[in-house]
């Protein structure tokens, strides 16, 4: 009767401490230049080894331009941060995918994309967006500085076992619907804390029909729903992924791996401590309003009114949030113009997001006055939707077509709005300044995003095909 | 990591929810490569105009909270990213406890691992001790880990819950790697065990 993420727990529980915290075996920890300079520093200031560098990998990805790579990197601090990381993986023999390499690209879109994050795994890295891994059904969560050095020294972390929570959703998804807006719809569901605590299994035929990049996008902002971490079983869907990516098992231990990963469900008897039911039909495309991921209303709907907020704590808080986006109550989502558009990041640059954006681009174009950036997740979608003629399609269109990275998801690299700068984003968080002080976050999905650049205006995307 | 046993401190009241830590601390000031120093962008957004001046308004730069090492706030504090530079700021600016109704996993794991204590209160008794710290320099807060209870100035003692391994390494001001290393053994036996499943090859590049 246990769970997924039972199953996975118990299958790397090394020791448990007198209290009942288990010590966790960690298969694979990736790393980046933002939150891995202290850890290093750590592990060399007590004298201490990197126990698992074959478990490790790192890549720089938060702060790398995305513009010409055969530049050196213009801002100082983002440049020693690489140069850093560029010391440290020598220093240790960790594993690197080099800034100029086309394996280069966001740690959550590479690992699956190289067949290092694999089905069963534990997986940390010092980014909450770890939770991406999920969608293979490994138990993936971010971490601090601190635990990275932990497991740097240990390969192993200190852990209480989470809550079991389960979200289903049956039935079929309208057209337009994506996992995106699947996942925004969980999140206005239960909240930004309703996952505190807790790891999500997201379980269902609307989730089980996604792809993986579709499955991904809703593992990776779990976290955005307060969860540890978010799980998608293993399926043939998944396997089909896994088969023949560079890192991942081959010939015989693959087909001794897949007959391990089929036993990686919950039991039909599994008791999950809460459980949540959504109806595929009832998704709309959705957009966010407020500076909480959790503030979402269709695209056809309207910025709703404080004045309706069942409390005055709630009321201020959503005034503030209007103030804040220049947004009034009842005004027409639809109606909003936006001033940049950003395609792109861990949650929404794998190669079918650059598809189902190319496809509102094409034969369209930008709208005069805004601003458009493509930002593929990786070397390798960025290549693969240049033989797709992806590129094209985005620069006759007036899209700009970039190097891979975070780039404006985070506002670390020289992409970022300006203050009062309005843009309809397929990344993961619309807090305040996230992607540039001042700058206001609408998130949508990659063909939404699409139809506001070529409308110049949020836009249903249903309009447009 | 500085021990925490018992701490007597101006406490500032922050009665907001879901405080994320990109407002702690915006992710343009996470280029360093040092854990010191962030202190004076800590909440950077919401104590600082544009130009650079102090917002006066806001609580952290008003008397006497700017040497508060207490923060009350509301639910969900720290949601978001899992940056440790969260935690590294508000302790370089001098906070070492955190009270509010509930707080994100990550942040909340995070804090202990950097002498910070968060406490998880309901929310009528942090309004309540929101009220106690707008009454200023002379009503101060006393956090008594050891004893566990959040002393009022009027003496009233509040219980609070903390896990106990966490509560043990605070009070020893202790790095739970060397506490984990005592455990290598265990961890080469599970490392031999799996030494030839299929599932988790090694990554050589």
């Amino acid at each position: 009767m246990p769970t997924l993420f039972d199953k996975i727990w118990a299958a790397h529980v090394v020791d448990r401490l007198e209290d009942g915290t288990a010590i966790l075996y960690i298969d694979r920890h990736l790393v980046h230049e933002v939150t891995s300079p202290q850890a290093f520093e750590g592990l060399r200031a007590s004298g201490r080894r990197l126990r698992r560098p074959d478990a490790t990998i790192a890549v720089a990805d938060h702060n790398v331009p995305t513009v010409d790579r055969s530049m050196p990197i213009e801002e100082p601090q983002s440049r020693l941060q690489i140069e850093t990381l560029e010391r440290n993986v020598a220093e240790f023999g960790v594993p690197y995918f080099p800034l100029r390499s086309r394996e280069q690209g966001i740690v959550h879109i590479i690992g699956p994309e190289q067949g290092i994050s694999l089905p069963g795994m534990t997986i940390v890295c010092g980014d909450s967006h770890t939770s991406t891994h999920g969608a293979l059904g490994a138990l993936a969560f971010g971490i601090g500085t601190s635990e990275v050095e932990h497991v740097m020294a240990t390969q192993t972390l200190l852990q209480k076992p989470a809550k079991n929570m389960r979200i289903r959703v049956e039935g079929d998804l309208a057209p337009g619907v994506t996992a995106k807006d699947v996942m925004l719809a969980i999140i206005g569901t239960i909240g930004t804390a309703g996952g505190t605590g807790h790891v999500i299994e997201f379980a269902g035929s609307a989730i089980r029909g996604l792809d993986m990049a579709g499955r991904m996008t809703i593992c990776n902002m779990s976290i955005e729903a307060g969860a540890r971490a978010g799980l998608v079983a293993p399926d043939d869907t998944t396997f089909a992924y896994v088969k023949g990516r560079p890192f991942a098992p081959k010939g015989e231990a693959f087909d001794r791996a897949v007959e391990y990963w089929r036993s990686l469900h919950s039991d039909p008897d599994a008791v999950f401590d809460t459980e949540v039911d959504l109806r595929a039909e009832d998704i709309a495309p959705l957009v966010t309003w407020g500076t909480s991921p959790e503030d979402v209303v269709a695209i056809t709907g309207i910025v709703p009114d404080p004045a309706a907020a069942a409390d005055e704590a709630r009321r201020a808080q959503m005034q503030r949030m209007l103030d804040y986006m220049g947004l009034s109550a009842g005004q027409k989502l639809a109606e909003v113009p936006v001033d940049a558009v950003f395609i792109g990041s861990c949650t929404n640059g794998r190669i079918e997001d650059m598809r189902a954006a190319a496809a509102i681009a094409r034969g369209r174009h930008v709208a005069p006055g805004v601003r458009a950036m493509v930002v593929p997740g990786s070397g390798l979608v960025k290549q693969q939707a240049e033989q797709e003629g992806l590129d094209r399609v985005f620069l006759e269109a007036g899209f700009e077509w970039r190097e891979a990275g975070c780039s404006m998801c985070l506002g670390m690299n020289p992409d970022k709005l300006t203050p009062g700068q309005r843009c309809a984003s397929t990344s993961n968080r619309n807090f305040e300044g996230r992607q540039g002080p001042g700058g206001r976050t609408h998130l949508l999905s990659p063909a939404m995003a699409a139809a506001a650049a070529v409308t110049g205006r949020l836009c249903d995307v249903r309009e447009l095909v | 990591m500085q021990a925490f046993t018992t701490l007597t401190a101006v406490a500032a009241p922050l009665p907001e929810a879901n405080i994320d830590t990109d407002k702690i601390i915006p992710a343009r000031f996470l280029k360093t490569i040092q854990r010191s120093g962030l202190g004076k962008n800590a909440f950077d957004a919401m104590r600082y105009n544009p130009d650079g001046t102090e917002k006066p308004d806001f609580v952290l730069n008003r008397e006497p909270y700017r040497h508060a090492q207490i923060l009350i706030t509301h639910e969900n504090f720290g949601c978001g990213s899992s940056r440790e530079h969260a935690p590294w700021a508000l302790l370089d600016f001098g906070i070492r406890c955190v009270i509010a109704p509930s707080f994100a996993d990550i942040f909340h794991n995070n804090c202990f691992k950097n002498g910070i204590l968060p406490i998880r209160l309901p929310r009528e008794i942090c309004d309540a001790l929101m009220e106690d710290a707008a009454q200023g320099a002379n009503s101060r807060l006393t956090v008594d880990l050891e004893r566990q209870v959040v002393v009022r100035p009027d003496g009233e003692e509040i219980a609070f819950e903390v896990d106990a391994l966490r509560r043990h390494l605070l009070l020893e001001g202790l790095d739970d790697i060397g506490q984990t290393l005592q455990h290598a053994p265990a961890i080469e036996r599970f490392e031999q065990a799996r030494e030839a499943a299929p599932w988790v090859p090694s990554i050589v590049l």
